[in-house]
């Protein structure tokens, strides 16, 4: 366990001294990804500064919950990039059979061959309406709310990149990395950056049983902000609901390994 | 003049042919694309509906005109001149763009037609099944409200197509300009790194443009990206009047000249000073 995450923060540097050689595009890169999530900002800005509250939700209450989930999925972004570009890079080339031959895991080996770093332009915007948020706000930080959040945080992290982890393993079939399921996941930051009540209830019970992002985002938020919730929760489940996070990703994970069974090279 | 439209049309033709038979290789990725563009607007349909169904004053469109701006937006996305053909990126690191000097033809309108090519062709790929699904499918599963409405009038649809072919020239105008900065740049992704910023806002496409505050409003209405979506989507919508509508495409018209006459002139200054990469 120990030299595997050794291993994971090796590779991860070498990845990163890689990406530092080319500074000048690394910045414009981190610029592009600040100014893309900036638009969205701008929008929801946009709506709030027209129609005033949605409903008991503020400009500020929306601000904590998109400031969270864009610093969550940028991380995601930055150290998930291997999964991200494996069907096109090691899939499609065959380069996979190299991974397997090599005594360490294939989740490591794959997760630590890239690093997204520009992507800490998004971050650094999900910090910037976090802070405003939180000035906003006045939250009463008890040690419970604390607790919470930070589950809340670390079962978002695991469930974005479960998901990354299932667009991969499509490749052993597709061989292709399919961008249909941009819609979970970029759809699934963009969905969980309003409220989730404001939704049509179909939806709401997709993303809270299929896809369990309302469980990982909205029920918890709602506790750390103690609000009241129209779908009904209490306390009690949006303290257990981030729990499905991490269920959702050891059956993503146990998907990975079915899926490497199943490969078969496409090299020659 | 006559030899330049035939010059035109043909090599258009031929590129639009070219890239069409590329595309339909990738039938499934265009499949996925127009999910995409559905569940996206699904969800701003949903967002945009519940500020709706909040709101203490009367917001500045209806909400059929809303469903119609959202839906065109979705078919239409691959339009917005938000990034540049990779191929004639290539042409200028590897070098390539000597042969293109030396083509009998006119560069600028060349690359215009490549553009066109390459803008229009994705976009009529996707724009079928995206707009049988919005006007027909989503009524049939009980969601009549979200569906694309049909123009408001028959002289608004005519005043939309008349818009909406404005709308791609300007599309290209931008997006040709993106091209020719790599004269100067190398690497246009800088200018493209700015246009994700500024493109998808002050076009509508992520809000429409009369919903964002009154104070904005003036400059929102005589900027140039504004032709690419606000204009021609509310002209549908009949939330532009038809009493209106002329003097709008003419603004629009207006800008596309200009920025065609702009990205001419840099063209033709590039010329004398261009340093071909490579060797």
């Amino acid at each position: 366990m120990i030299a595997g995450v050794q291993l994971f923060c090796r590779l991860m540097m070498t990845a990163i001294r890689g990406q530092m050689q080319y500074r000048g595009a690394f910045l414009l890169m981190v610029l592009g990804s600040f100014l893309t999530s900036m638009v969205q900002a701008i929008g929801i800005w946009a709506l709030f500064d027209r129609f005033g509250n949605l409903g008991i939700w503020s400009v500020a209450h929306v601000a904590f919950l998109y400031g969270t989930i864009n610093i969550v999925f940028a991380s995601v972004d930055i150290t998930a990039r291997g999964f991200d570009t494996f069907g096109s890079s090691l899939i499609r080339t065959g380069q996979f059979d190299r991974v397997l031959v090599r005594p360490a895991s294939t989740v490591i080996l794959v997760a630590a061959r890239e690093v997204a770093l520009h992507k800490l332009g998004q971050l650094l915007q999900g910090i910037l309406v976090l802070i405003y948020a939180l000035v906003a706000l006045d939250i009463d930080w008890t040690l419970g709310r604390l607790a919470l959040y930070i589950f809340a945080v670390s079962s978002m992290y695991a469930f974005f990149y479960a998901i990354q982890i299932v667009r991969a393993t499509m490749s052993f079939w597709t061989i292709e990395t399919l961008e249909i399921l941009n819609t979970i996941s970029h759809g699934g930051m963009e969905t969980a950056q309003y409220p989730m009540s404001i939704y049509k209830e179909s939806f709401t019970n997709f993303f809270t049983y299929v896809v369990p992002l309302a469980c990982v985002a909205y029920f918890p938020i709602v506790g750390v902000l103690d609000m009241p919730d129209p779908l009904g929760s209490t306390l009690l489940t949006q303290s257990l609901a981030p729990l499905a996070g991490f269920v959702f990703f050891a059956v993503c994970l146990s998907f990975w390994f079915f899926g490497m069974k199943r490969y078969q090279s496409t090299g020659s | 003049m006559d030899g330049l439209v035939t010059a035109f049309t043909r090599s258009y033709a031929a590129v639009v042919v070219a890239r069409f038979r590329m595309l339909l290789q990738y039938r499934a990725a265009a499949l996925a694309g127009i999910a995409t563009q559905i569940f996206w607007g699904c969800i701003k349909l949903m967002v945009l509906g519940a500020f709706y169904a909040v709101a203490v004053t009367t917001p500045p469109m209806t909400f059929t005109a809303i469903v119609a701006y959202v839906w065109l937006g979705q078919v239409l996305i691959g339009l917005l001149p938000w990034n540049h053909d990779p191929e004639l990126q290539e042409l200028f690191t590897s070098g390539g763009v000597a042969y293109e000097l030396l083509r009998p033809l006119d560069l600028y309108w060349f690359w215009f037609a490549r553009t066109l090519a390459y803008r229009t062709a994705p976009t009529l790929l996707r724009m079928v099944p995206g707009i049988v699904f919005a006007a027909l499918i989503l009524p049939l599963i009980g969601l009549p409200e979200w569906a694309l409405p049909a123009p408001a009038s028959m002289n608004h649809g005519l005043m939309f197509a008349l818009s909406f072919v404005v709308t791609v020239m300007l599309s290209c105008a931008i997006t040709i300009l993106i091209t020719i900065s790599m004269f100067w740049l190398i690497e246009a992704r800088g200018l493209s790194t700015f246009m994700y910023g500024v493109v998808p806002v002050f076009s509508g496409m992520i809000v429409p443009l009369p919903l964002f505050p009154e104070w904005m409003q003036p400059f929102l209405q005589w900027q140039p990206f504004r032709g690419l979506c606000d204009v021609p989507f509310r002209i549908y919508s009949g939330d532009i009047p038809l009493t209106m509508a002329s003097q709008e495409i003419a603004l629009q018209f207006a800008w596309t000249t200009i920025l065609i006459l702009f990205g001419y002139g840099l063209i033709t200054r590039a010329r004398t000073r261009l340093v071909v990469q490579g060797g």
